[in-house]
């Protein structure tokens, strides 16, 4: 165990599985030379070459494809997009083939494939750089969508979805990558298709994922100054859902607060809102409230960003909401 | 590897009976979906499915009947996938536009028009970095060289030196709109070049020159040169799906094309060399309608997939059961 930043954590998963596997290769924008937009693939060109540290041209919808057909043809690509926003021009080939082809050819063809991206606001970066999109991926049967929110899920996500056999999305929050945290470098994977308590409470329930992990815990730590605890699910696996943690918490607490980085209509949020309808309408002892990024495309200024992200303040309010009136 | 001179004309023929048949089966409402017929540019598949090897690997458009059967995919397996029944080479999970059989390295019907480009660069990706002998071979049609996919898969491939041979089959329509009505540059062999690939305009409507040209393209691709383009003048003879009424065409452009019937071309070829007499022609014909006879009966035969199997072969394995963390 040591302290690790969040891109380290990632660098670390891929190194194992470059040497684990000489099928293995990486592809993206500037993964190679430049080693990683965010600096997750430094040193490893140097490491183990050009063919399996591949730059690739600004082409998306091409290399992501050519990442599914090499997928299909027996190599194991984990590909980097550089951030969400530009994994839109790939929507084609990750929806269309990745997500369709084993049930179409009634499981003739598998497509054993990682793509791995960064996503959500905070730097500033405007509104083509910011963007939470996780919900357009975790909408599709056929592909599996994972959101690491701590230094230990960085790397041991990407090792698990590199051990499962089907098309796995990671969403990597830019925040994150040089934050830090705890890493065991040695230990076995945590199954990353279930959800997670980061803090117990008995007052109320936040349900969050990647970069809302780790504001939610400073609002439960504030809430905990004046007398409120509250417990926080990283739901870590955004599709399939956890639905069994979800219903277990708020079973617990018998209130919730989701907090989601992307916009709130047609969000995870409401998918998870849906579920407690579904599966625990009676255990509610109050409306659901929802966090989420104010319905504006992210702006640059700083106070306009902040504005329209969710926060620590804006947490705290709602789960003071859900209380409101408690017995 | 090169076919016997009847072999090729029995591949068209099966083919133009096949398809005869599903436009048959169509207005039964046997088959249903799209239903998008290669009656006339049978000559491009064939000619090219015969300079390939069992090493090779295929991907193919939503136009791929032709190209299955010249593959070696059997007849009755792709009859009963249009049928929708559970004997079909996909279990009725694809249909006529997702024909695929991965044990003969016919990776499927690809929908999204450019779509099935970047997934063959891949393929040939794979065959290369594992030291592989393939080529992949990718078909798709002139409405294709508008997407960007077209264009970011002739890059990657000419940037990586891939083993893939490009097949254009340009049969002067994207779907209703004409090659002059959607291209800036009709010369298709142009945008490949400008990629650093060799490129060549063949006539598609020549089986044997289709194949010596596919001979030649995939010589030079596994001598290592990287990919190759072939540019094949077709044309469809029936409208672009069951459901165009195909107002869109002259009629004396379409009897011109007809003139040029690949397989009455071929069929003058054969008797005209002596390689074959009226009688081999017939007997090809007989078995080609047997073989149709025989997938139609098959397909009829095929029960259908229970409802309880819905979502199988969406994913290789459940993981929504809970782990121990």
């Amino acid at each position: 165990m040591r302290r690790a930043t969040y891109r380290e954590g990632v660098r670390t998963a891929l190194r194992d599985a470059l040497r684990r596997d000489p099928r293995v290769f990486l592809l993206g924008e500037d993964v190679g030379r430049y080693g990683g937009a965010y600096a997750c693939s430094a040193g490893l060109l140097e490491e183990f070459g050009p063919e399996r540290v591949r730059d690739a041209p600004l082409a998306e919808n091409g290399f992501v494809g050519a990442a599914i057909g090499a997928a299909m043809g027996g190599l194991r690509p984990i590909v980097e997009i550089m951030t969400v926003n530009f994994a839109l021009l790939a929507l084609d080939q990750l929806v269309n083939n990745a997500a369709t082809l084993r049930h179409m050819t009634a499981g003739q063809v598998s497509v054993p494939l990682v793509v791995r991206m960064a996503t959500g606001a905070g730097r500033q970066l405007g509104a083509q750089h910011s963007h939470s999109l996780e919900n357009w991926f975790a909408h599709v049967p056929g592909l599996r969508v994972l959101a690491p929110a701590t230094v230990q899920d960085a790397r041991d996500m990407v090792l698990a979805a590199f051990d499962d056999p089907d098309p796995v999305v990671i969403v990597e929050n830019q925040v994150l990558y040089p934050t830090e945290g705890d890493l065991d470098e040695d230990a076995p994977p945590v199954s990353p298709w279930h959800a997670i308590v980061r803090r117990p409470g008995r007052d109320a329930s936040i349900i969050t994922h990647g970069g809302s992990l780790s504001k939610s815990l400073v609002a439960a730590e504030l809430l905990a100054k004046e007398g409120i605890e509250v417990e926080v699910l990283d739901l870590r696996c955004l599709r399939p859902l956890d639905v069994d943690a979800i219903v277990a918490t708020v079973t617990r607490t018998h209130r919730a607060v989701l907090v989601d980085e992307s916009w709130k209509t047609g969000g995870l949020a409401a998918e998870v809102c849906a579920t407690l309808v579904e599966r625990a309408f009676y255990e509610l002892d109050a409306p659901v409230a929802r966090v989420c990024s104010v319905e504006v495309p992210v702006p640059y200024a700083k106070h306009l960003e902040d504005a329209a992200l969710p926060s620590p303040a804006r947490i705290v309010d709602a789960v003071k909401g859900v209380l409101h009136g408690r017995i | 590897m090169t076919p016997e001179p009847l072999e090729r004309m029995r591949q068209m023929v099966r083919i133009r009976r096949f398809e005869e048949r599903c436009a048959e089966l169509y207005s039964q409402t046997k088959i249903r979906g799209f239903l998008h017929l290669y009656i006339g540019e049978e000559a491009v598949g064939v000619g090219v499915m015969g300079a390939l090897t069992d090493d090779d690997q295929i991907v193919a458009t939503y136009r791929e009947h032709g190209h299955a059967l010249a593959r070696g995919v059997d007849a009755g397996a792709l009859m009963a996938e249009m049928f929708g029944r559970s004997n079909g080479c996909a279990r009725g999970r694809g249909g006529s536009m997702h024909i695929a059989d991965v044990s003969r390295r016919f990776w499927g019907g690809f929908a999204i028009v450019g779509g099935g480009l970047p997934i063959a660069v891949g393929l040939a990706l794979a065959d290369k970095t594992l030291g592989r002998a393939g080529v992949t071979a990718c078909f798709f049609g002139d409405g294709a060289t508008e997407e960007g996919a077209y264009h970011e898969a002739l890059n990657l491939a000419s940037l990586w030196k891939l083993p893939v041979l490009f097949v254009c089959e340009n049969n002067q329509y994207a779907m209703g709109t004409a090659l002059s009505a959607h291209a800036a540059d009709t010369e298709l062999t142009h945008e490949p070049r400008a990629h650093g690939i060799v490129a060549e305009r063949v006539d598609g409507m020549d089986v044997v020159a289709v194949e010596q040209a596919a001979t030649r393209a995939l010589e030079a691709i596994r001598r290592g040169d990287g990919p190759r383009f072939l540019e094949f003048m077709t044309y469809r003879f029936r409208a672009h799906s069951m459901y165009d009424a195909d107002k869109y065409r002259d009629k004396t452009e379409i009897a011109r094309w007809k003139a040029r019937d690949p397989l009455a071309l071929y069929a003058e070829y054969l008797l005209a060399e002596g390689l074959a007499a009226r009688a081999d022609l017939d007997a090809i014909d007989a078995a080609a309608m047997a073989e149709v006879d025989a997938a139609v009966a098959f397909a009829e035969q095929g029960g259908l997939e229970p409802i309880e199997d819905l979502t199988k072969d969406v994913y290789t394995h459940d993981v929504s059961a809970r782990g121990a963390p």
